[in-house]
């Protein structure tokens, strides 16, 4: 149901699934103890309360277990991020920038296309500005987004683990055709990214729309 | 509640029809009386209410199929708008404590009024002008403002439509939630009767207190914001705008350094409610008073120094990150140990299942959801994923509506034979209670799946592969929607046809039921002298002993 295609989408995948895991039991837990309660000690059987007061171990307990698990997704959740905050040396850099209502994408070679094409299982860094508003890069089969900040550059990595394309959006909303802010992340094997790179800089064409043999 | 009161005179008559020296409409909106402001802000509010759920609606509807179903892009932008700047400024955030605040808060103190009544009646005046500026804002030359009501900048400085009136109407706005809460701060510390303890008041007015705090602190930010933000579009002096070197960040950490601690004034009193109500139909103490009393500070606390959550993909350096995402997993652990404590209390009570309280299960069982997709959002890689998203919608209206709207529902039912005097009809209530809580579910549980599987929100279209759960959560709001309506036409109906309902019908132990139904003029005869806590069924408890 959900597409997945980076390395740390697995990861994020995983703290989320772990989350949503411990949630569902308590909520089970809870939901199986509130109707209990209100059908074991409705009024017609049970007329007559127990006024409990309180009870400071059971207080101490539900302070401390829901701290530990908390603590424990606080963590995940950190250390996914710092998977997706440090860059490799040596990723391939592009510049995208941001504008309404479209992307694109500068390769080192100075070649400007609106579609983002990359080479697989090599990681790639995006420098992400905005000439305008507020957009956000996201690639939701990446698990990743990054803001595009007018006079700031924001930074991005990914490394691709199929070769497909996929669907890039803008996640901040920036007018009126903010949800036609739509392009595609292209991961080629690195044979056929350098023979498309190669003959994108020698022709220098703005939009080049390559052939892509090996993309499902 | 045990009360020293003096012996009755003749029967006072209701606030309804004592005497006052203005006539027709303006005996209300001229009153200063806490009970008709609170009357005058509960009508107010629902219009706003219905308003904002109608284009709710609307939105749902346009989002039935790919492309255009019903209206264009530009309207859908500024229905997302208005429904976001009504609903939070025009109903959540007044909404529970500026209607059953303001009715109910000085009686269960044993108060005559408010500390500063004429400040009361200001409040709600600014609120009715924030409201109306806000709608005519729409109809203003230039065009309903589409800036989303968070009103980032660049956008609300770059868009050409009318962003200062909606602007000024949440300015406007800002300054009635302000003296509310001042109000109710003082008149919690000067007015309490007799006997009437910290540790003896009702949990629905240690909510309210936290609240006010955070009305006080936080809103005058929000209002210097959106002031430099019209600065800024008339002007140009270059605090925002970057291409005048001002900085678009800024903007966003003023505006959540208000905006978040605003969601803890629209949660509070709703968690308040809760309190309030359970042990009213499980006729028992509440579990753990001390533990909910103190979690409502605590959640206030330290929800002011959470904002940045809103923030994880702007570029914030890791040490942010860490620090945000820390202190959103501590402000979760308060609101945990309230639910836990509201479970314990409804063990070995005597539970009778009516409306106010089915309401209210509906609301700890969403709360609960809304609170555990909060612990995903908080966790920082999952956040990235998912922010921006059909997920972030899914989580606050599980928070605020099925959270606070449902505490304001239930609230509703619970004070309605209170302050009409009428009681509703109870199978259209539980028929309605059943529809919101299936339309609300269907509807917003959907925006999970939709969100983590990668759709953005504030999206006039969308790729064909999300229009099955797109179909689903408009049926959604088709019924919940209805269920909303058959709820007022039952109220409203009750309102005429209503039986009588004597002054406690529910057997609260709480100051406000020891007053007729509609309370007089001034609520009391005889200030009360308060010697118990607030939920003391112990009454019901001895008859079993002396079996």
């Amino acid at each position: 149901m959900f597409q997945s295609a980076s390395p740390f989408a697995d990861y994020i995948d995983a703290t989320f699934l772990t989350i949503v895991g411990i949630s569902s039991l308590v909520l089970l837990g809870l939901l199986i103890a509130m109707v209990y309660f209100v059908i074991r000690y409705r009024r017609s059987k049970n007329p007559h309360p127990t006024n409990i007061e309180g009870n400071i171990p059971l207080e101490i307990t539900w302070t401390v277990i829901p701290l530990v698990l908390f603590m424990g997704m606080f963590w995940m959740g950190w250390e996914g991020y710092r998977k997706i905050s440090i860059i490799p040396e040596g990723a391939v850099p592009i510049k995208a920038t941001a504008r309404m209502w479209q992307w694109t994408f500068e390769y080192p070679n100075g070649v400007v296309m609106d579609t983002l094409y990359v080479p697989a299982y090599t990681p790639v860094k995006i420098t992400i500005r905005s000439l305008d508003v507020n957009h956000s890069l996201y690639i939701p089969a990446f698990r990743i987004k990054k803001d595009a900040i007018p006079n700031k550059e924001n930074l991005m990595w990914f490394k691709t683990s199929k070769i497909a394309s996929y669907d890039v959006a803008c996640a901040e909303y920036c007018g009126l055709r903010h949800s036609y802010m739509y392009t595609k992340v292209v991961s080629q094997d690195s044979t056929d990214f350098e023979s498309w790179y190669k003959a994108a800089s020698l022709k220098q064409s703005k939009v080049y729309q390559p052939i892509l043999s090996k993309t499902q | 509640m045990a009360i020293a009161a003096a012996a009755h005179g003749a029967p006072e008559p209701d606030f309804y029809h004592a005497p006052s020296k203005h006539k027709g409409i303006f005996a209300w909106i001229l009153s200063t009386d806490h009970k008709r402001i609170g009357i005058l802000y509960l009508f107010s509010l629902l219009t706003f209410f219905l308003i904002a759920a109608t284009l709710g609606v609307l939105m749902r509807l346009e989002m039935l199929t790919p492309g255009k179903t019903i209206i264009e892009p530009q309207t859908y932008n500024t229905f997302f708008t208005l429904h976001g700047i009504m609903m939070i400024f025009l109903f959540i955030i007044p909404g529970l404590p500026a209607v059953f605040g303001n009715f109910m808060m000085p009686i269960m103190i044993g108060a005559k009024d408010v500390f500063f009544p004429r400040l009361n009646l200001l409040s709600w005046w600014l609120f009715l002008a924030g409201g109306l500026l806000a709608l005519v804002s729409v109809f203003l030359p230039g065009g309903a403002t589409d800036t989303g009501w968070t009103f980032y900048v660049p956008y609300s400085i770059r868009t050409s439509t009318n962003v200062i009136p909606a602007l000024m109407a949440a300015f406007i706005l800002g300054f009635s939630s302000i003296l509310t809460g001042l109000n109710f701060v003082t008149t919690i510390h000067r007015m309490r009767a007799p006997g009437m303890t910290w540790f003896r008041m009702p949990l629905f007015v240690w909510s309210l207190y936290a609240t006010a705090w955070v009305q006080i602190l936080a809103t005058p930010i929000i209002g210097i914001t959106l002031l430099l933000v019209a600065i800024e579009r008339w002007f140009g002096v270059g605090i925002f705008d970057p291409s005048l070197g001002g900085d678009p960040i800024l903007y966003q950490h003023l505006f959540w350094i208000y905006s978040h601690p605003a969601v803890y004034i629209m949660i509070l009193p709703g968690l308040g409610v809760v309190s309030e109500i359970l042990p009213v139909f499980a006729r028992r103490t509440i579990f753990g008073y001390k533990f909910i009393a103190y979690s409502s500070l605590a959640i206030a606390f330290v929800g002011s120094l959470v904002w940045a959550h809103h923030m994880f993909t702007v570029g914030m350096s890791n040490t942010g990150m860490f620090v945000f995402s820390f202190l959103t997993f501590l402000v979760s652990i308060p609101s945990a140990i309230k639910v836990f404590n509201w479970i314990a209390t409804l063990y070995k009570g005597s539970i009778a299942l009516e409306v106010p309280l089915l309401f209210i299960l509906s609301f700890i069982v969403q709360f609960c959801i809304g609170g555990f997709t909060g612990l995903m959002l908080g966790a920082l890689a999952v956040n990235i994923h998912v922010t921006d998203t059909y997920f972030v919608v899914g989580h606050f209206h599980y928070v605020m509506f099925g959270g606070t709207g449902f505490g304001l529902f239930a609230a509703l039912h619970y004070w309605f034979p209170k302050m009409t005097g009428k009681m509703f009809k109870k199978k259209p209530a539980v028929v309605s209670w059943f529809m919101v809580t299936i339309g609300f579910n269907v509807l917003y549980f959907t925006m999970f799946i939709l969100g983590y599987q990668g759709m953005p929100r504030r999206y006039y279209d969308y790729l064909p592969q999300f229009q099955t759960l797109h179909v689903i959560a408009t049926v959604g709001s088709w019924i919940l929607y209805s269920g909303i309506l058959v709820m007022f036409v039952n109220l409203l109906i009750s309102l005429r046809k209503g039986e009588k309902a004597g002054a406690n019908p529910w057997g609260g132990e709480t100051l406000e039921w020891t007053v007729p139904s509609p309370p007089p003029l001034e609520n009391f005869d005889v200030v009360p002298t308060v010697t118990t806590g607030p939920y003391d069924y112990s009454k019901y408890e001895a008859v079993q002993e002396a079996k």
